[in-house]
C-alpha cells in the first residue's frame, strides 16, 4: 500500500450524552481524524447488537458505541443493556474471529468533548496499527 | 379591558425571550423596537464565549420564532412616546416611523435593494461597507422587510428615481407613508433596551479615527463575523493585508474616571480572549496580545477558556495599561507604550492592527426612557431597582433586564429576561385564557407518492464553508436518487432561509426535507416548524450535523471534511426517503411544581411559581430555610441583609399556595415532563409523602469549600471571610467577636481553593466578599491595615465601583502569582504573611492580627444523586450543566426540569434571585398548559411478527408495553413510550421498532457508509 492505511469507523452515539459529547467538541474546535461517521439514536441501549455484526461484515474497520456514564442514562438504564450486550456481543465475536477488539464501548457525558475527540484519536492509532478489517473480503456475502 | 397583555421595549436578546417565554406561557406580548429589525447587539457579534458557538446561529431560531409566534406582534421603527397610568393598566402611545414600504405585503424578496443606486455606510457592518439606501438590515432581519432611508433617497429628497418602485413586483414601495401613533394599553411593561458603546474617539491618545488600522473591538466583531465587510477575513484596513501582530487593549471606557464610565463592562475580557481564539483559527500566523489590568474571567468555564486561549493558541496576557497608541507612519503599524507595572521603565512595542475592547454605558435611550417613564437609575444611568431583586424598578408594574440594568452578558441577559417576563406575566390574573396556538395549513396527505426530496446545505457563513466544499455537496446531493432540489443556504436558521425551503417545498411538490447543518438537539425544532408550515408533516424531515462533527473538527482537512459531509449528508436522505408521517398523541399537564432547596434561589422560585397560582412543594434538606444566606449579614454599602431573607421566608411560610417539607430529601422522581411522580423522605420521622407534579426546580446550591490551606484550622486568627463577616455583624463566638474588634492588621487572601488544578473555576463572589467586608472593617475601625492578596481583582460590572472605593479608602492590594503564592507563618500565635510585592520588586512580611480566607465554593455533594435521579448532566466540577450556556442558562435537555442558583455556578444573591424567577417562568412556559405533546417518535408493533413473548415488557424502563393476552400481541402505551428503543434491541424476531430509528431507517443510512468503506 503507497498510502497509508485510514481505518474507517462508524460510532453510535446515544442523543442525550454521547452525541452532545461530540457536539461540545465541535464547538470546541476540537480536531480529530476524519474517520470516523456518526449515526444518532436515542439510546445506546436501544442499539441492535446486528447492526455491529453488519458494520463489520461490511469491511468497518471499527465500531463506537458512546452513552451514558453509569446512573447517567437519560432514559435510566439503558446504558446497563448496552454494557451487557456488547460484552455477549464481543464474546461471540471472539469465538467467530470476527474482530472483538474492533468495537469500543465508551462512556461519553455531554459535557466531556475532549474525552469524545480523544477516544476517536485513540480508536483510529490503534486500528492503524491492527490494520484494514479483511471481513468484508472473506465473508463477501 | 383585558389585562393579560405585556409591553416589551427593546428587542435584543433580552426582549425578545421576554417576549417568547410571555407568549409560551398564553401572555399577548408587544415588542417594540426602534431598529427596522429585532436582533439587536447579539445580532453583531460573530461568536460568543466560552463555547465559541456561532452567535447568529443561536440568535436566528429565536428571531424566526418571535416573527413567527401569533402572540407576538413585533412593532419595529419605532419608539414609546409616553406612558400613562399605573399598574395594571398602562396606557402606552408608540410612534411607529414610516419604513416606506408596506410590511403587511412585502414578500422580502430584495429586488428593490439590488436595483436602488445609492450606496450608503452600513451600521450593521459599523459603517465599515456599504448597502443601499433601501435595504433589509441584514440577511437573518425580522421583519425580513426593507426600509428606506429618506435623508438619502433621491426621489425623496430630489423628487427624482423611484427605480425600487418600478421593479417591486407586489407595489409596495410608498413613499407617501406616514409616521403613525399607536395607543396600545397593557398591564405591565418589560425595558430591555440595552447599552451602548463607548466612543472611542473620545480616548484621543488610541489614535482611533486617525489610523485605519485602529478598530473597535464591535468593528473587529463585524470583521470575523461572515457576513461582515470582509466576509469574515481578517484584513488590516489600510493594505488589506492580513496582521501578523495584534493588540487589543482592554478597559477602552471603562474602569476609567475620565471618560466612559468608572465602573467595569464585565463582558470585554473575555471578548478579547474570544476574539484572539477567533482570529487565531482564521490566520495561521498571528501574535495576538491582550494588554489588561485584571483579567476578569469570574463565569462558568470562562477561565478554562482564558488558559485555552494562552496555552493552545498562544494568546498573551499582558498586565498593563496602555498609556498611548502612535502611528508609524513608514509602514502604518501601531506603536504601543505602556508601563510593565514591574518597576522597570516604560516600554513600546510595535503591532499590525490594535483592537480597543470599548466598553458599555448607557445610553440617551435609556435616560430618556427613564424619563417618559419616571424610573430610577442610579449614578451611572443603570436602571436601579433593589439590590436583591434586579428585574424590579422604582416603579411597580414595570420590570428591567439585560444590559440596561449594568454591564452583563448573554446567559445572565436571558435569564433576567426570563425573570422580568414571569414576573410581569404573574401580574396577569387567570393566565392560559388567551393562548394563540400556531395556525399550520392542513398536512398534505403523501401517501402513494413517490419520495420528492429537497436537500439545502448550510454555508453557516463560514463555519461550514471555510472547510467544506458547500456547492460540491449540493452537486453531490443533486446527483442522488430522489433527490428533487438541492441548494446552499448562508444561513439556514434565517427567517429567509426558511421562506426558501417553505417556497420550495411548495414550488417543488416536495414532500421529504434534508438540511446539513448543525447540530439537531438544537435547530431540527426550527425546520420541522418550517415543514409544518408549508404544509408537511414535521416528521419527514432529517439532519446531517456538517458542523459540529465536520467542519468545526476537521479544520485542516478539507477535501476529507467535504467528503465527510458528502457521506453524511447521503445517510440522511437515505434516511429521510424512509421516514413516515408520524402525529403524537397529547397529555395533560399536572399544574404542581417541586423546588429542591430551600435557599433564596429555591424560596424566590417557589414564591413566584405561587404567585402564579400553581401549588408549589418546597423541600429543603435543612431544618431552616435560607441556605447560605444566613450567612450574609450586610449589602455591599453595610446595609443589614437578614431583613430580606426573613421577609422571603415569611412570605413563602404564609403562602397558602407552598407546602414546605423542612429537614427533608427527594427519595425519588419517577415520570416526565407534565407529569413527574415523586417521595418526599422526611428525615426526621422517615416518613414517606408521595406528589405529583408538572415540572421541578433544582436549586439545591453549593457549599463553602474545607480547607487547611494557610494555617486554617490549626491557628484561631486565620478565618474564612463567613466567619470574619458573621463577627463583624456582630454574631458568632465573643473571643472571635473581640479578635476582629481589635484587629490592627488584617490580610485577607483570595483564591484559597479557587482557580487551581482540583477545582480550574473562578468562585465569583470572593473578590467582592473581601471588598465587601474590608469597607466594613475600616468603617468600624478606620485606623486598621487591610491587606487583600489576590490574582485578579474580580470585580466585574458594576462591583468596580466598591473596589475603588476600597482602594480610596486605603485598603491595599497586593497581586500574587500563582506559582508564588503568599505564605503564612506562626510564632506562638503572632501571625506573618511573607509575600512578593511586585511594583517593590522584592518579598515583604506582613504581621496579621487576624487572616481572612476568601475559601471558594464547591458543587453540592448531593448534585450526583438528583443528577441521576432526575437525568440531568453535571459539569465537570460537579455544577449542574444547562442546555445551552447562552441561551438556555436554566433549562436542561430534560424537558420540565430547570436550574437555579448556586447549584448551576457561585454567583450572587442578586443573581440567583434573576436566575430564580427565570427557572419559575420557565417552569411556568410548561405548567400553565393544560396539554403537551408526547413524544412523537415511539415504538410501535408489528402484530404479525409479535410472539408475545414478553422480553420487550421486561427491558421498558416506563413499563409501556403490556401483553394482550387474548390476541397474544405486545401492545404499547404511546403516551408513556419515551422513545429509547430498548425494546426494539431486545426483540428476537424484530416484531417492534422505534419510530424514526425503524431497522430500515438505520440500516439504508448505514448503506451510505457502507459505500464510502
Amino acid at each position: 500500500m503507497s498510502e497509508e492505511f485510514e481505518p474507517k469507523i462508524i460510532a453510535f452515539l446515544c442523543n442525550w450524552c454521547s452525541y452532545a459529547g461530540a457536539d461540545l467538541a465541535g464547538t470546541s474546535r476540537m480536531q480529530y481524524p476524519p474517520n470516523v461517521r456518526i449515526i444518532r439514536l436515542m439510546c445506546s441501549g436501544g442499539l441492535d447488537p446486528l447492526y455491529v455484526f453488519r458494520a463489520l461484515l461490511a469491511g468497518c474497520d471499527g465500531v463506537l458505541i458512546g452513552g451514558c456514564h453509569p446512573g447517567d442514562c437519560h432514559y435510566t438504564n439503558g446504558n446497563y443493556k448496552a454494557r451487557r450486550r456488547v460484552a455477549v456481543l464481543k464474546s461471540i465475536l471472539k469465538e467467530l474471529g470476527m474482530g472483538h477488539d474492533r468495537v469500543w464501548l465508551r462512556w461519553i457525558s455531554a459535557s466531556e468533548g475532549s474525552r469524545f475527540a480523544e477516544t476517536i484519536r485513540e480508536i483510529v492509532t490503534d486500528l492503524k496499527e491492527k490494520g484494514p478489517n479483511t471481513l468484508a473480503q472473506s465473508w463477501a456475502i | 379591558m383585558d389585562h393579560k397583555q405585556v409591553m416589551v421595549i427593546g428587542g435584543g436578546i433580552a426582549g425578545i425571550q421576554a417576549s417568547l417565554d410571555l407568549a409560551e406561557m398564553g401572555v399577548e406580548v408587544f415588542l417594540i423596537e426602534q431598529q427596522p429589525s429585532i436582533g439587536g447587539r447579539m445580532a453583531q457579534l460573530d461568536k460568543t464565549f466560552p463555547t465559541n458557538d456561532c452567535a447568529m446561529c443561536i440568535l436566528s431560531p429565536k428571531l424566526v420564532e418571535a416573527g413567527a409566534n401569533k402572540n407576538i406582534h413585533i412593532i419595529t421603527n419605532a419608539e414609546v412616546q409616553s406612558v400613562e397610568g399605573q399598574a395594571p393598566s398602562f396606557y402606552v402611545k408608540v410612534l411607529k416611523h414610516a419604513r416606506y414600504v408596506d410590511e403587511t405585503r412585502c414578500t422580502g424578496c430584495g429586488i428593490c435593494m439590488s436595483k436602488c443606486p445609492v450606496r450608503i455606510p452600513d451600521q450593521y457592518n459599523m459603517g465599515l461597507s456599504k448597502t443601499k439606501c433601501i435595504r433589509i438590515p441584514f440577511p437573518q432581519a425580522v421583519p425580513a422587510v426593507p426600509v428606506i432611508s429618506k435623508e438619502h433617497c433621491i426621489y425623496m429628497q430630489k423628487g427624482k428615481c423611484r427605480i425600487c418602485e418600478k421593479f417591486c413586483e407586489e407595489k409596495v414601495i410608498d413613499y407617501e407613508q406616514k409616521d403613525e401613533l399607536l395607543d396600545i394599553e397593557v398591564g405591565s411593561i418589560i425595558l430591555a433596551v440595552g447599552s451602548q458603546e463607548f466612543d472611542a474617539k473620545l480616548k484621543g491618545e488610541y489614535s482611533y479615527g486617525t489610523s485605519p488600522n485602529v478598530l473597535t473591538s464591535l468593528e473587529f466583531e463585524r470583521m470575523l463575523s461572515a457576513s461582515g465587510p470582509t466576509q469574515g477575513h481578517v484584513l488590516r484596513p489600510s493594505d488589506q493585508k492580513e496582521p501578523r501582530r495584534v493588540a487589543f487593549l482592554q478597559c477602552i471606557g471603562s474602569r476609567d474616571m475620565q471618560a466612559g464610565g468608572s465602573f467595569c463592562s464585565a463582558i470585554c475580557c473575555m471578548q478579547a480572549a474570544k476574539d484572539a481564539i477567533i482570529m487565531a483559527e482564521h490566520l495561521s500566523n498571528v501574535d495576538v496580545s491582550i494588554f489588561n489590568m485584571d483579567i476578569r474571567a469570574q463565569g462558568k468555564d470562562f477561565d478554562k477558556f482564558i488558559t485555552r486561549a494562552q496555552t493552545d493558541y498562544g494568546a498573551r496576557f499582558v498586565r498593563a495599561r496602555v498609556s498611548s497608541v502612535e502611528i508609524n507612519p513608514a509602514n502604518d503599524n501601531l506603536r504601543i507604550r505602556y508601563d510593565p507595572n514591574d518597576g522597570g521603565p516604560l516600554r513600546e512595542e510595535e503591532f499590525d492592527m490594535v483592537v480597543l475592547s470599548i466598553g458599555l454605558q448607557t445610553s440617551e435611550q435609556v435616560r430618556k426612557l427613564a424619563a417618559k417613564l419616571d424610573i430610577e437609575l442610579d449614578e451611572s444611568g443603570f436602571v436601579s431597582g433593589s439590590p436583591f431583586d434586579p428585574v424590579l424598578t422604582s416603579r411597580d408594574g414595570i420590570f428591567a433586564c439585560g444590559t440596561m440594568t449594568g454591564p452583563r452578558d448573554i446567559p445572565e441577559t436571558v435569564m433576567q429576561a426570563s425573570g422580568a417576563a414571569g414576573a410581569a406575566a404573574s401580574l396577569q390574573a387567570e393566565l392560559p385564557e388567551r393562548r394563540i396556538k400556531a395556525d399550520y395549513p392542513q398536512q398534505r396527505d403523501i401517501r402513494g407518492e413517490s419520495p420528492r426530496v429537497g436537500v439545502f446545505i448550510c454555508k453557516c457563513g463560514i463555519n461550514i464553508a471555510s472547510t467544506v466544499d458547500v456547492p460540491g455537496v449540493v452537486e453531490f446531493a443533486l446527483g442522488l436518487p430522489w433527490v428533487e432540489h438541492a441548494q446552499e443556504l448562508m444561513f439556514s436558521c434565517a427567517g429567509d432561509s426558511q421562506r426558501i425551503i417553505a417556497e420550495a417545498i411548495r414550488d417543488k411538490n416536495l414532500n421529504r426535507v434534508v438540511v446539513s447543518a448543525c447540530t439537531p438537539r438544537t435547530h431540527e425544532s426550527l425546520f420541522q416548524g418550517t415543514l409544518q408550515s408549508a404544509g408537511i408533516n414535521p416528521y419527514l424531515f432529517e439532519f446531517a450535523n456538517i458542523r459540529e462533527h465536520c467542519s468545526w473538527v476537521h479544520q485542516k482537512e478539507p477535501d476529507k471534511a467535504t467528503e465527510k459531509a458528502k457521506v453524511l449528508t447521503k445517510m440522511a436522505i437515505n434516511k429521510v426517503i424512509c421516514l413516515e408521517p408520524l402525529s403524537p398523541k397529547t397529555m395533560p399537564v399536572n399544574h404542581d411544581a417541586l423546588v429542591v432547596g430551600g435557599g433564596v434561589a429555591g424560596l424566590t422560585a417557589a414564591l413566584e411559581l405561587a404567585n402564579h397560582g400553581c401549588k408549589v412543594h418546597l423541600v429543603e434538606r435543612q431544618e431552616k430555610f435560607g441556605g447560605n444566606f444566613r450567612d450574609v449579614h450586610f449589602t455591599m454599602d453595610g446595609q443589614p441583609s437578614q431583613e430580606f431573607l426573613n421577609a422571603l421566608i415569611e412570605k413563602v411560610t404564609s403562602n397558602p399556595n407552598i407546602h414546605s417539607y423542612l429537614n427533608s430529601d427527594i427519595a425519588e422522581v419517577k415520570g416526565f415532563v407534565g407529569n413527574f411522580k415523586s417521595k418526599i423522605h422526611g428525615n426526621n420521622n422517615d416518613e414517606i409523602t408521595e406528589i405529583e407534579h408538572g415540572a421541578v426546580i433544582v436549586a439545591t446550591g453549593a457549599s463553602e469549600l474545607e480547607t487547611d490551606e494557610y494555617l486554617r484550622g490549626r491557628e484561631p486568627g486565620v478565618v474564612t471571610l463567613r466567619e470574619l463577616e458573621t463577627a463583624l455583624a456582630g454574631c458568632g463566638t465573643e473571643e472571635l467577636k473581640e479578635k476582629v474588634n481589635k484587629a490592627q492588621s488584617v490580610v485577607l487572601i483570595q483564591c484559597v481553593g479557587s482557580r487551581c488544578d482540583e477545582r480550574p473555576y473562578c468562585s465569583r463572589i470572593c473578590c467582592n466578599k473581601s471588598i465587601k467586608n474590608a469597607l466594613k472593617l475600616k468603617e468600624q475601625n478606620p485606623d486598621t491595615n487591610i491587606y487583600v492578596l489576590y490574582r485578579d481583582i474580580r470585580a466585574y460590572g458594576l462591583h468596580e465601583l466598591d473596589y475603588r472605593q476600597a482602594r480610596e479608602k486605603g485598603i491595599i492590594f497586593i497581586r500574587y502569582q500563582e506559582d508564588d503564592k503568599p505564605v503564612v507563618t506562626s510564632e506562638n500565635g503572632a501571625l506573618k504573611v511573607h509575600i512578593f510585592e511586585p511594583t517593590l520588586r522584592r518579598k515583604v512580611l506582613i504581621e496579621a492580627d487576624l487572616i481572612g480566607l476568601a475559601v471558594g465554593i464547591a458543587a453540592g455533594s448531593e448534585n450526583k444523586v438528583i443528577s441521576q435521579m432526575l437525568k440531568i448532566p453535571l459539569n465537570s466540577e460537579g455544577f449542574f450543566l444547562e442546555a445551552h450556556v447562552k441561551l438556555r442558562p436554566v433549562d436542561f435537555a430534560t424537558d420540565g426540569v430547570f436550574v437555579c442558583g448556586l447549584a448551576h455556578y457561585p454567583k450572587d444573591v442578586s443573581e440567583s434571585v434573576a436566575q430564580a424567577r427565570a427557572a419559575a417562568a420557565r417552569a411556568m412556559t410548561v405548567l400553565s398548559k393544560d396539554t403537551i405533546e408526547a413524544e412523537g417518535k415511539v415504538s410501535q408493533v408489528r402484530a404479525e411478527c409479535c410472539a408475545a413473548c414478553g422480553a420487550c415488557v421486561a427491558v421498558c424502563p416506563y413499563a409501556a408495553i403490556e401483553i394482550d393476552e387474548i390476541n397474544r400481541v405486545a401492545v404499547v402505551n404511546e403516551s408513556l413510550c419515551k422513545g429509547c428503543g430498548a425494546c426494539s434491541a431486545t426483540c428476537r424476531s424484530c416484531a417492534i421498532d422505534l419510530r424514526g430509528f425503524r431497522d430500515e431507517q438505520l440500516v439504508v443510512a448505514m448503506e451510505a457508509i457502507v459505500e464510502w468503506l
